[in-house]
């Protein structure tokens, strides 16, 4: 039987980035297909590429042996590839009937609502899914908005499903279901190109696995060839990173101890479970995990952007937790933000603006009730400087620097009054490698003058390099420490996925 | 071949001025047509227009009258805007404006007139904040949007001063005309060479004066517009960010009111139906197109004076209908804020057709 999909060669680049390199593979119908890969090892830009959204610069797509050329998302539409997104497609106040109305081309203007009705309900019913057509959208849970994604792509009749971490939002009982209706969907011939990071998914789903490391598919394993080991170890990558010089003058004064926190999400689900944590003076604690596993609930709880539920934060000897002194606290601890310019910047503003952002009020700047505007201007004349960051003319908004530059503005804004304690989220991405290397340098000269740093990053070289311990997290939970000069990361792969380092001989 | 549309990196100043100047003359050629079809040649009322409010110490007296309350409502407007905050209720806080300093002059009874002028002033200032502030707390509060309360307001507002002006506060001299008394000298602000024109407006460019280095020099200011840019980000530096909508709100709407100070003080004498004839609208778009800057509310007031008083010249000296000076002023403000787009993009063919 040929395959509904068959990449060779894909090869994708972007000005001074190569995001797919060499990417083959092929997808049977009736099967289920995961690409595995960390985050940007190239899956997003695959999956843009097979909806049409971009046009590679190399290599074949065929659907069903036939060559195709995709100009448009419609066109890969046409061929019945559909794609649930990680962010659903929806209107919140119309009602789910409509939206799936919506999604389809052949509505005529004046149409026979009913007979569309029953069309959609035996869909419903087929699926065993509880959907009350009438509902408005924003009234829906999260997972049934998913069902509405799903519905509108079996109407438009797709072979070719592909689901973008469809479980990243989904609750354990919730995954269960879509589990249980994507078997049914496999059973009726259709394909699924199943997206997650999570590897208990990953093996009881997958008929094939492929996996993507740095833009190129390096290892496709079929079922019985895989367990969470080797498919960590692929994702991972086995050799060995060179570790940063640190002068090594960690003490082990606690900064920061951490017991026992809780701290639930909007939707009453636990983003941190129980976590403890030890920050001593002076290190650079990293943190790894899957992304989605705790660590922006533990970046927000630290910078005061979230109240816990449970536990204690100490400072010192002084319980932080709830008492004032907490944000007294929180104003000394510096931060490096995941969402740089949405919650980094103001972005209409000049770099000399945006490095006082923190310190506006503060005597150097101000006069009276006036700024003083020589000395922000001298302020980001230092910085500018001392931080080689590349600005326009005087005056230029910082929403025209680029992306390594901008985070440079923010990094010297945080820094520019000696922090005890730095929380850095994914500080390096998107940036080129210049940018990065310069970002580490700042983060490791400061825990020469006794910062302490937690680094969350997703990119494991990163944390080996930089770290003197590392903790990993999964689902909320410590699940404990290892020492980046003698560990693997395969180790520490399989402890992202949840295994306690004592269940590993 | 294909027309793409490019955002400019940096616009240069040259553009900036020249643009807007350019989008006017371009205004003036269209709205020749409209004057060649109802049979009058395009120059002379063109003239007319300049003759007529600027020519004369009369009609330049006219022209500032009239640009006096759209600075004081044009500054509020644009400095919630800084905010990204749409105060889109400046014609009800000059009316709210226009009543207090009405209750102070007709009850208060004091007897000097700078302490009446000033509390005329504050109850001014007062009345238009805190109509303006009912908003403020809504959105602060409870995120309720602004643009609805605040254009809600206006008819509260309006009709309100109607019932005080046909009710209680009727002149008994006034053969049942809805006014009020007329105020005493006390409460009347200074007028010059014999014309309406009174001290008011230099109050308005004083006024702007001071909410420009409000906006620039000050901390507040500094506050205002990085909340203005990004809000979360703000939030993230530690701004209080609900204390400063509520705030930049009441101050919005107190400068609005006091459009309505200078209106009743300096102008009217009294308190009447129709005192603004919608200048807390024409604000809106005044702030728009000052760029929300306090100079630039100045220049475009003055501007919109010169439209306001020429219009009506053309009504009397060409028998031109209504219609045609709206039509005129729209097409200018069309125009001006079309300009606006070639400021900030360009357009620019490219050959061939490139893939996106």
């Amino acid at each position: 039987m040929t395959d509904i999909l068959q990449i060779e060669n894909i090869r994708k680049t972007f000005p001074g980035v190569v995001a797919l390199d060499n990417v083959s593979f092929s997808v049977a119908p009736g099967e289920i297909h995961t690409l595995l890969g960390e985050n940007g090892a190239g899956k997003s830009t695959l999956m843009n590429v097979l909806t049409g959204l971009y046009h590679p610069d190399r290599g074949e797509i065929n659907i069903s042996g036939k060559q195709v050329h995709f100009t448009s998302p419609r066109d890969s539409l046409k061929c019945g590839i559909g794609m649930v997104h990680q962010h659903f497609m929806l209107v919140p106040a119309h009602s789910v009937f409509e939206n799936i109305l919506l999604a389809l081309d052949d509505v005529p203007n004046f149409f026979n609502r009913s007979a569309y009705k029953e069309k959609i309900e035996k869909l419903i019913a087929e699926f065993d899914l509880e959907l009350d057509l009438n509902l408005p959208v924003w009234k829906l849970s999260i997972g049934a908005q998913q069902w509405i994604e799903l519905i509108k792509l079996l109407l438009r009749d797709c072979q070719l499903l592909i689901l973008d971490e469809p479980t990243a939002v989904l609750t354990p009982q919730e995954t269960e279901r879509l589990f249980a209706v994507l078997q049914r969907l496999k059973g009726q011939g259709k394909s699924i190109i199943f997206i997650s990071h999570k590897m208990r998914e990953v093996m009881e789903i997958s008929d094939r696995v492929t996996i993507l490391k740095k833009g190129c598919s390096i290892a496709t394993l079929a079922r019985g060839d895989f367990d969470e080991s080797k498919l960590a170890a692929l994702m991972i990558g086995t050799d060995k990173v060179p570790q940063w010089q640190k002068s090594l003058q960690m003490s082990d004064e606690l900064v920061l101890d951490i017991q026992n926190l809780s701290v639930q999400n909007d939707r009453g689900l636990a983003d941190l479970d129980d976590f403890s944590l030890e920050l001593k003076k002076g290190e650079i604690l990293g943190i790894a995990g899957v992304a989605g596993n705790g660590q922006k609930a533990l970046a927000e709880v630290l910078t005061g952007l979230k109240k816990t539920n449970q536990g204690k934060i100490m400072a010192g000897a002084e319980d932080i937790t709830n008492s004032n002194a907490r944000y007294s606290y929180i104003a000394g601890i510096a931060h490096i933000p995941e969402d740089r310019k949405t919650i980094g910047i103001a972005p209409d503003m000049d770099v000399a603006d945006n490095l006082i952002m923190k310190s506006f009020k503060n005597r150097l700047f101000t006069s009276g009730i006036f700024q003083n505007k020589k000395a922000i201007r001298q302020n980001a004349d230092d910085k500018i400087e001392q931080f080689a960051i590349k600005t326009g003319p005087d005056g230029t908004p910082v929403r025209y620097l680029s992306g390594g530059n901008i985070q440079k503005v923010i990094i010297a804004r945080e820094l520019s009054e000696h922090p005890t304690v730095l929380v850095a989220l994914y500080p390096t991405r998107g940036l080129d490698i210049g940018s990065a290397e310069y970002v580490h340098k700042v983060i490791a000269d400061g825990a020469d003058r006794g910062m302490s740093t937690i680094l969350i990053a997703e990119d494991l070289d990163e944390l080996l390099k930089l770290s003197d311990r590392i903790a990993v997290m999964f689902r909320g939970k410590l699940i404990g420490y290892v020492d980046p000069r003698n560990t693997t990361r395969e180790k520490i792969g399989l402890m992202m996925s949840g295994e306690t380092p004592g269940d590993m001989s | 071949m294909k027309l793409v549309i490019e955002r400019r990196e940096i616009s240069s100043p040259l553009l900036r001025f020249s643009a807007p100047v350019a989008s006017i003359f371009v205004a003036l050629f269209v709205a020749g047509f409209l004057l060649l079809a109802s049979g009058v040649k395009p120059l002379l009322p063109y003239k007319e227009i300049i003759i007529e409010s600027l020519g004369s110490m009369y009609g330049l007296s006219e022209t500032l009258v009239k640009t006096t309350p759209l600075i004081f409502a044009g500054l509020g407007v644009s400095l919630a805007f800084r905010m990204q905050i749409w105060n889109i209720g400046a014609e009800g806080q000059i009316y709210m404006g226009a009543m207090g300093a009405t209750w102070v002059a007709l009850f208060s009874g004091i007897e000097n007139h700078w302490v009446m002028l000033t509390a005329m002033f504050f109850a001014a200032f007062l009345c238009g904040g805190l109509w303006a502030g009912v908003a403020g707390l809504l959105r602060a509060k409870w995120q309720v949007n602004e643009v609805i309360v605040t254009l809600l307001m206006n008819y509260i507002a309006i009709l309100g001063v109607d019932y005080l002006i046909y009710g209680p506060w009727k002149d008994p001299q006034g053969f049942n005309f809805p006014l009020t008394a007329q105020f005493s000298d006390t409460a009347r602000l200074a007028e010059y060479f014999d014309t309406r024109m009174h001290s008011g407006f230099f109050l308005a460019l004083f006024c702007a004066l001071v909410l420009y280095l409000f906006m620039e020099r000050t901390i507040w200011g500094y506050e205002i517009k990085v909340i203005g840019s990004n809000q979360k980000a703000a939030q993230y530096a530690g701004m209080n960010t609900a204390w400063a909508i509520f705030f930049v709100l009441f101050l919005s709407g107190a400068i609005a009111g006091i459009a309505g100070f200078g209106e009743v003080a300096g102008l009217q004498h009294r308190l009447q139906h129709g005192i603004s004839p919608g200048y807390g609208y024409t604000a809106i778009i005044v702030a728009w197109l000052a760029k929300r800057s306090a100079i630039g509310v100045v220049i475009v007031s003055f501007l919109m004076g010169v439209l306001l008083v020429g219009g009506d010249s053309l009504q009397i000296m060409w028998q031109l209908p209504v219609a045609f000076v709206y039509a005129f002023q729209g097409l200018i403000l069309f125009f001006l804020l079309a300009s606006d787009f070639f400021i900030i993009y360009r357009l620019k063919l490219i050959r061939g057709n490139a893939h996106a």
